[in-house]
């Protein structure tokens, strides 16, 4: 289900733990497993939760909790963006639109092609470098004024 | 009074984090003092205390006392927390510290370990900064290479191991108990206190958290000295401070200062409100104080007492500055979105109220509000602060609470006129300066 | 003791007692949901908000302990203040359908909103809607109805023992619901339906079938496992519509296991026989009491004055009522036969003859709470006896206690395990005398003359540490389960745990497998000076039976042995509170029988408890209570002593005076020698035999909604890989496997927690019916 790369990630993880308290790797082992197959199917949710020897439903609860796990298909690109009220003060909010009109698509939206998705993120704790978001969960993308947005764009369609 | 940087002192962003850079500005040399000459725990702690250092993360509990609330001979592993689970609109001073400086975190912890007994630590890193939690997993493996971390720690009987874990997407993991229970794995639903972490914790062991923040001053107490330290700031607020500004000022960023500095001061050092445009309001202490009027503001000083006498809480030390632009109607109607979206849904009050909330002033937000709803806010909001589990109840009424005190006008004009006070045009979004063909 | 006052009334508690501990001791109610005395303390629904002293804020009363000298106030004007608010919110997105709903009438929710709720909605806005799960065939879910207390999700993992049922999502999308949809397997399941303070979780078979006031309330006690689970059936038009737990803190608790909650099904189902029917050659016809019973006396008697007592066999369900029990014994003794006996699936009965008395649990219920280490010997536990395992699961999860257990299988008892000692059939008896080798060796006792010959050289680590457990347990017992009862080799198992317990100062006993399986030797339903045992009356055909309770193919330890003496009989009364084709084969009248609920009678359970219950409704159709059918009986056989005139009599009679049998309860026994030749084979292709939970007696069996669960699928071949691989079989390949009885096709499907040449196929269920025995060896071959 899992490539051996995503199982030694997830075997580190649990290292970082008592014997016995596995289940704390779960938050890991199921981004590990969301960075692999680019979101979270259920079948992959049993599989990690059966690797991490838990209930596939305390699994679930926690895939379902945190905001970052994707439970349905998305694009190959999700961009995150916050639009805080710090945010939104300082463009967030126009970084979103710009977004949305560039995309043709709203939040919660995949562009036709596959490419990108997009989502309304909550705060990110980088309030100063507004506006600011984030690729695939792992990448800050600080100060994004139309050009750099447009310049990010550009860069993640050549990938 | 002035910046005065410890935390941040020497650092040049992304080039001077890794341990020699640190060892180079004295780094280390606190906690291998302590391990060379045995300071007894006790003396740490009363050093600490002397201090006056409070809490960082937004309550400003005397660290002192909490490190002295850890049962010294309970047998068996104890545990230390840091909360680096920053996601408070408006805070993000420990993203900084930890990407700039993550040794200091590090050496805090092991200060923190020495002296309450831990055996093992964990770093809760926010789950948007995967990149910072990167660069702490590395900053980790150069402490152990060094001897700084594992068992026998510079050759002395002295052991502690320290991993990172991180979030992913759950602003409530802030909070300590559910930050302990997202440890675990589980769900970030805080846990109701008694029993508090430190007699029942981490995997039901007792355990200490603290804030980023706090754990990286701690080298400095040790070096300055507690009395010192306190002297920075003011009694009862001891220290110096990083203050995260953000909003309608010109330089948003992380500021240091002593406790105590005017708030005219910070806002000057970061650079003034944008466009030379008049202040508003300010919520002083991260989106979960209440907000400050301008005037009230302009009087105040950055410590904890004179932000609390302004009616609101020093927080985390997150300023968000607004200016006479900014629909006070909208502002609110962000924040409680922001509630609504990260209740974690277990306690009646905050699951059922936040929504409530968001609801009621989206609906006077977009025009349809009813003449009886400020009331309304008014009852919701006191039905669910003080009387959930934990603070984030509180913390959504407390924005409610204090925007309609302050700013009744605005909403009373938005509910009779179907529009806001303010034009949207004039309102300043950043649009002006990020996205010059704004929408 | 700390001192409280509570609402001015001052009360005493213990330490660590919560406010709300408190309050009950002083008789005051505070309003609450997520709180419920058996689970663990979520303090989420804060409809328990109480204002306390000097708190600056109300404070829930279920997570609040109590410390000296607390002021207390539950409906100050603080803590009425918080109350209702919380009622508000949990209002505002509970939808607006009580007239519809299931839970009406004996809803917190609805109770606690007359008094706390407000009479206008303030909240305008769209109510939250939720889709609705489907958990299967015993819980109906209104999932828009979920106040999120999270009382089943407790439920499921800390008496559940796997946590089934989550909160997922979370504010206010927060949703309880199983993984992908998943039906709730537990065989506690139907307790969520009881924890739900709102119509969210409701009964499925109970569904929109009456409304809770419209049912009258009758006591009674669960027929089916050992531990005599209190009832409240309830009934409307005299139509048992639900059934519920009656509180019991010395046996179930507050809970049910599905089994008890859902098997009333059966009772108005189609296979009730309602009419005394008689053959008349291959033909059946109905016939009146008045007309049956003569003829049934009267053929009882020829077969009696022809061939002599001795030729009639009574074999009675141990599921039977001590009345019924009592009285058949009494009939076949006044016909002078000694051929009765209620032990139908067992197999080994050479422990009747130096057993020193009736074997029980050898310890009560609550104790299991404070053991260190338990020995469950040839048991599937969790199956058999859910509530029994419920107590040890809480034990080992809540206080360390270790189970260890021996026998051909290991499948998942949700509960932590220590040792599980996985051998075949064929050498429990030896693990079980490794075992007390290890003991002997370390506590430095001495084995005992009879058996320090038998005692194994090699001891392995399975036995020695199950040996350590209970060396280092300061409390400790030892159990052995239905399969250890049904082993052929029982009698040498009986006499090893006892060895065991001796050595390690431990208590020791036996499950139990049915309801009466203590009451059926109080009533004297075993054979006594030269009469025949279950077995001996099948393998020496009798000339008649009385059949009571039982079914010839599924209740017995060889049900191809025990159709096929039946069938050769000259005459089969059954009294059954069911038809069935196997009794109409075997049988010349069958007598309708008043089932559990439309009869009183008396269980004695496990631990030695006396339940006597009333019927519940009157009986159905032309059905009798069983014991006067018999009492009527033997006043036509004129046999002397037969006047009961209440059923208390009866049992009276059957348990002596004042009832007082506490004394005849002893597992001990004398010596059993090594069986030869013993059986089955080492090293051959042994049969298991688990009694599935929903196969086990004729009333689960027919309980339409808990056949449609999982564990009433249809029997399979259970192997362990490394059989498999020896049989060149694949899971899900079909195979033909024959036993001792004849051959069944069945699908092979991988179980790694069986023994390595083991097969486990369930019994009890007409598929698997013609292999004949549960125990002994079988072989396999590929379809």
């Amino acid at each position: 289900m899992l490539s051996q790369e995503s199982l030694q990630q997830i075997d580190r993880e649990i290292a970082k733990y008592p014997p016995g308290k596995q289940q704390s790797a779960i938050i890991s082992a199921l981004r590990i497993a969301q960075q692999e197959k680019g979101w979270l199917p259920k079948e992959v949710i049993e599989f990690v939760a059966g690797y991490i020897g838990i209930p596939p439903i305390a699994a679930w609860e926690v895939a379902s909790f945190y905001g970052m796990y994707d439970l349905a298909h998305i694009g190959r690109h999700k961009i995150t963006v916050c639009t805080n009220l710090p945010c939104a003060l300082s463009g967030g909010v126009h970084a979103a639109e710009y977004l949305k009109k560039k995309l043709g698509i709203d939040f919660n939206e995949t562009t036709p092609d596959g490419m990108f998705t997009l989502k309304e993120g909550e705060c990110m704790g980088a309030c100063g470098d507004a506006p600011v978001l984030l690729h695939n969960n792992h990448r800050m993308c600080s100060f994004m004024t139309a050009e750099k947005i447009d310049q990010m764009l550009a860069d993640l369609e050549k990938q | 009074m002035s910046e005065h940087r410890l935390i941040l002192a020497g650092l040049d962003g992304d080039r001077t984090w890794r341990l020699q850079d640190y060892v180079a500005r004295g780094g280390y040399e606190a906690f291998r003092k302590i391990i060379a000459e045995k300071t007894p725990p006790d003396v740490i702690i009363a050093e600490l205390k002397a201090s006056d250092l409070r809490g960082r993360g937004g309550a400003g509990f005397p660290t002192g006392l909490k490190w002295s609330f850890m049962p010294r001979s309970f047998p068996g592993d104890k545990y230390l927390a840091c909360n680096s689970d920053e996601g408070e609109p408006g805070t993000f001073k420990d993203r900084d510290i930890l990407r700039y400086n993550p040794h200091t975190v590090i050496e805090g912890m092991l200060i923190g370990a020495y002296a309450m007994g831990c055996t093992r630590g964990y770093n809760y890193i926010h789950g948007e900064i995967f990149e910072v939690y990167l660069r702490f997993e590395e900053a980790l493996d150069e402490a152990r290479a060094a001897g700084l971390l594992g068992q026998n720690i510079l050759g002395s009987d002295f052991s502690f191991e320290l991993f990172a874990h991180h979030g992913f997407g759950a602003y409530i993991c802030g909070e300590e108990t559910a930050l302990l229970e997202s440890i675990e794995g589980k769900k970030g639903q805080p846990r109701f206190k008694p029993p508090f972490p430190a007699s029942y914790g981490l995997y039901g062991k007792p355990t200490t958290v603290n804030n980023t923040e706090t754990f990286a001053s701690v080298p400095f107490i040790m070096k300055m000295g507690g009395k010192a330290f306190q002297g920075l700031g003011k009694p009862n607020n001891g220290g110096a401070k990083l203050f995260s500004v953000s909003g309608h000022v010109r330089k948003p960023g992380n500021y240091e200062l002593e406790l105590g500095t005017p708030f005219s001061e910070l806002l000057s050092m970061a650079g003034g409100m944008r466009a030379g445009r008049k202040l508003k309001a300010v919520i002083p202490g991260g989106s979960s104080a209440p907000v400050v009027p301008a005037d009230i503001m302009m009087d105040c000083t950055m410590d904890f007492d004179s932000i609390a006498k302004a009616g609101s809480m020093l927080g985390s030390g997150a300023v968000i500055v607004m200016d006479e632009t900014t629909c006070m109607v909208r502002a609110l109607e962000r924040l409680s979105r922001f509630y609504h979206e990260e209740s974690c849904g277990q306690c009646t009050p905050c699951r059922e109220g936040t929504g409530w909330l968001y609801r009621v002033v989206h609906r006077i937000e977009v025009g349809i509000g009813r003449p009886e709803d400020l009331d309304l806010l008014r009852s919701v909001a006191g039905n669910i602060s003080g009387r959930t589990v934990c603070a984030l109840g509180d913390a959504a009424a407390g924005p409610v609470q204090s925007f309609v005190k302050h700013f009744a006008d605005e909403f009373e004009y938005h509910i009779e006129n179907k529009k806001c006070l303010v034009p949207p045009a004039v309102q300043d979004t950043g649009s002006q300066i990020y996205v010059s063909q704004s929408c | 003791m700390l001192d409280i006052e509570i609402d001015g009334k001052a009360v005493q508690v213990p330490e660590g007692s919560t406010v709300m501990d408190a309050a009950t001791l002083a008789g005051i109610t505070i309003p609450h949901f997520c709180y419920h005395k058996k689970l663990s303390i979520a303090a989420s629904c804060r409809m328990c908000l109480v204002q306390v002293e000097k708190a600056p804020k109300p404070l829930p009363a279920c997570a609040t302990p109590v410390t000296n000298g607390m002021k207390v106030w539950t409906r100050s004007k603080v803590a009425l203040q918080a109350q209702k608010g919380v009622m508000e919110f949990l209002l505002i997105n509970h939808p607006l359908d009580c007239p519809v709903c299931d839970q009406g009438g004996e809803c917190l929710l609805q109770d606690l909103a007359v008094g706390y709720g407000g009479a206008h909605a303030r909240y305008q806005e769209e109510k939250r809607v939720f889709v609705n799960k489907n958990y299967g065939p015993l819980i109906a879910s209104e999932s828009s109805r979920c106040i999120n207390c999270t009382r089943c999700v407790r439920f499921t993992a800390e008496i559940g023992g796997e946590m089934e049922l989550g909160q997922a999502f979370r504010g206010d999308h927060a949703e309880i619901m199983t993984f992908l949809g998943r039906a709730v397997d537990s065989e506690l399941s139907g307790n969520v339906i009881d924890l739900c303070p709102v119509g969210a979780l409701t009964s499925k078979p109970f569904r929109y079938s009456a409304r809770t006031w419209e049912l009258s309330r009758r006591r009674s006690v669960s027929p089916h496992d050992s531990l005599g689970t209190n009832l409240i059936v309830q009934t409307k038009n005299d139509v048992v519509k639900r059934v519920l737990p009656l509180n019991n803190d010395q046996l179930n608790e507050c809970w049910l296991a599905d089994r008890d909650r859902f098997s009333y099904e059966a009772l108005t189902g189609e296979q009730r026989l309602l009419q005394p029917m008689m053959r008349n050659g291959e033909d059946w016809h109905s016939e009146s009491w008045q007309k049956v019973l003569p003829f049934v006396s009267s053929a009882l008697r020829a077969v009696v004055s022809e061939q002599g007592g001795q030729a009639l066999g009574a074999l009675a369900s141990p599921h039977s009522t001590i009345e019924e029990l009592y009285l058949l014994q009494k009939l076949v003794r006044g016909l002078g036969s000694e051929n009765v006996d209620f032990r139908l699936r067992r197999h080994d009965f050479r422990s009747d003859a130096v057993r020193a008395g009736v074997p029980w649990l050898g310890m009560t219920v609550v104790d299991v709470h404070d053991l260190d280490s338990i020995l469950i010997i040839g048991s599937f536990l969790r199956k058999d006896a859910p509530l029994l395992a419920q107590k040890v699961r809480h034990s080992a999860m809540r206080h360390g206690l270790q189970v260890c257990t021996v026998g051909p299988n290991a499948e998942d008892w949700r509960m932590p395990m220590a040792t599980r000692a996985l051998v075949p059939p064929s050498e429990m008896v030896d693990t079980l005398a490794a075992v007390a080798a290890a003991l002997a060796m370390k506590t430095g006792k001495a084995l005992s003359e009879t058996l320090e010959a038998r005692a194994p050289t090699e001891i392995s680590d399975d036995a020695r540490a199950i040996a350590q457990s209970l060396a280092d347990g300061e409390k400790a017992a030892v159990w052995l389960g239905n399969l250890a009862e049904q082993h052929p080799r029982a009698a040498e198992l009986h006499l090893w745990a006892q060895e065991i317990a001796r050595l390690s100062g431990a208590s020791f006993g036996f499950v139990g497998e049915a309801a009466n399986s203590v009451g059926g030797y109080l009533a004297n339903a075993v054979p006594g000076d030269g009469g025949l045992d279950a077995r001996s009356m099948i393998e020496s055909p009798r000339h008649a039976y009385l059949l009571l309770g039982a079914e010839p193919d599924l209740d017995f330890a060889d049900g191809v042995a025990a159709m096929e003496a039946m069938n050769r009989a000259r005459l089969v009364v059954a009294i059954s509170a069911f038809d069935s084709p196997a009794l109409r084969q075997v049988a010349d009248v069958l007598l309708p029988l008043a089932p559990f609920t439309e009869t009183p009678g008396t269980f004695v359970n496990c631990i030695g408890d006396t339940q006597s219950f009333e019927a519940s409704t009157h009986s159905r159709g032309d059905s009798r209570p069983g014991w006067k059918i018999l009492r009527v009986l033997g006043n036509l056989l004129e046999l002397p002593g037969f006047d009961q005139d209440h059923f208390e009599s009866a049992r009276d009679e059957a348990l002596g005076d004042g009832g007082d049998f506490r004394a005849r309860l002893n597992n001990a026994i004398g010596n059993v020698p090594v069986a030869t030749p013993s059986e089955p084979r080492a090293g051959s292709l042994q049969r298991v035999a688990d009694v599935p939970v929903y196969f086990a007696d004729p009333l689960v069996r027919r309980a339409p909604s808990l056949q449609k669960t999982a564990d009433a699928a249809q029997p399979v071949a259970r192997m362990p890989s490394v059989t498999m691989a020896a049989l060149g079989v694949q899971p899900s390949d079909r195979v033909r496997v024959t036993g001792t009885g004849g051959a069944v096709e069945l699908q092979v499907v991988a179980d790694e927690n069986l023994a390595p040449g083991c097969v486990r196929i369930a019994a009890a269920h007409v598929s698997t019916v013609p292999l004949g025995p549960l125990h002994g060896e079988l072989s396999v071959e590929r379809l």
